[in-house]
């Protein structure tokens, strides 16, 4: 579900979070728009009602884990984890993780990819969101949301700043709501 | 500088929470794993609050954070203290034009990247990264910003190793530290 349709239609912070994404046309491949996030971060105010919006949300629903798909959920998710008293699961590639993981592998558009979570920082029954700066088809969304049921933890909802339209009719992944921000950004618009 | 020396009663708590991985990435490196401390809500809180307090009112308008543990640490310092947040990539990861640095590894060549525009001259900077071990990678990401004309006024990392002399490849900048670790 869209911010814009759940209780914060005409919230000025979202115009200013949608202003400052920069869109970057033909990255990283031709035909695709991509959704730059970094400027974002450069404008204090914007990024600042960007997490406040999701600890608003978020902080009085007994949310134990914040979990944050790496690399550009990791720039959001632990604010919103210290905000909201929560402790911040960082989800990783292969291979970067120190100690003795859980891995979940998910579809590219070609060939696939692996996410890993470490065994041990989530418990059976914990409450927990999954945050990621964008969603497209959802597929690493999905994994991480495998990875956390694996271990018994329940996933409330995933939150994103940027919905694809792919998602737009969806309110659920993997029939776990989904609320997001900000649609996408037009290059003409900016 | 280090806090650990100063002995800030949140020193502790902070150091026992970090988890020490005997043989990653390889055989004979004990890896200092930053995140079981970020599962310790008042841990990880404590170790935010002693860099916002150190950087708070000090004109500081840019907190570069370097992939991909520096994600973790320096966006809420930037909220904190009211500064922008950059974040330093590995090639081929930021979408828009940018200025790369290569620096030394044990074994080869790596590099980091930075957005232009992102930073502008004369704006005061800090680099945030979990970790200093030989200095290479902070040292990269300080002539990025240097290169723009930005004054990197310290380098913060949560892990000093001092051993491995990192402090002393900063160019004479400052390093401030919350544990080291030997």
């Amino acid at each position: 579900m869209f911010a814009a349709e759940n209780g914060l239609k005409g919230d000025p912070r979202l115009q200013a979070i949608s202003n400052a994404i920069r869109v970057v046309p033909h990255f990283p491949k031709q035909g695709i728009m991509f959704q730059d996030i970094t400027t974002l971060l450069l404008d204090h105010k914007a990024f600042k009602h960007t997490v406040d919006i999701f600890v608003e949300r978020y902080k009085d629903m007994d949310i134990s884990v914040v979990a944050g798909v790496e690399a550009r959920g990791f720039m959001f998710g632990p604010s919103i984890a210290l905000a909201i008293g929560a402790k911040f699961v960082p989800l990783r590639k292969p291979k970067k993780l120190p100690g003795e993981v859980i891995a979940e592998a998910y579809e590219l558009e070609y060939g696939r990819d692996c996410l890993e979570m470490h065994v041990g920082a989530v418990e059976a029954g914990e409450r927990a969101i999954v945050i990621d700066d964008l969603v497209a088809t959802g597929g690493t969304l999905s994994a991480a949301i495998r990875l956390l049921e694996r271990v018994g933890a329940q996933v409330v909802e995933c939150g994103c700043v940027i919905g694809l339209r792919e998602v737009k009719g969806q309110l659920r992944l993997n029939g776990k709501p989904l609320y997001i921000l900000v649609e996408p950004r037009e290059i003409d618009g900016c | 500088m280090s806090a650990y020396r100063d002995k800030d009663p949140r020193i502790h708590g902070i150091q026992s929470k970090i988890r020490v991985v005997p043989n990653f990435p390889k055989p004979g490196i004990m890896f200092q794993d930053i995140t079981t401390l970020l599962l310790d809500p008042k841990a990880f809180k404590d170790t935010v609050d002693l860099f916002v307090e150190r950087y708070k009112g000090k004109n500081i308008s840019v907190v570069a954070g370097i992939e991909a543990r520096g994600f973790i640490f320096g966006p809420p310092i930037a909220l904190e203290i009211g500064a922008k947040f950059v974040p330093l990539r590995k090639p081929k990861k930021l979408p828009g034009r940018v200025i790369s640095e290569e620096y030394e590894l044990e074994y080869g060549r790596d590099c980091l990247e930075m957005h232009l525009g992102a930073v502008e001259p004369g704006e005061q900077a800090l680099v945030v990264d979990d970790l200093i071990a030989t200095g290479g990678t902070l040292c990269a990401a300080m002539k990025l910003l240097e290169r723009v004309g930005a004054d990197v006024v310290e380098c913060a990392c949560v892990i000093e190793l001092p051993d491995l002399k990192g402090r002393e490849r900063l160019n004479g900048k400052p390093l401030y530290v919350l544990l080291e670790s030997h």
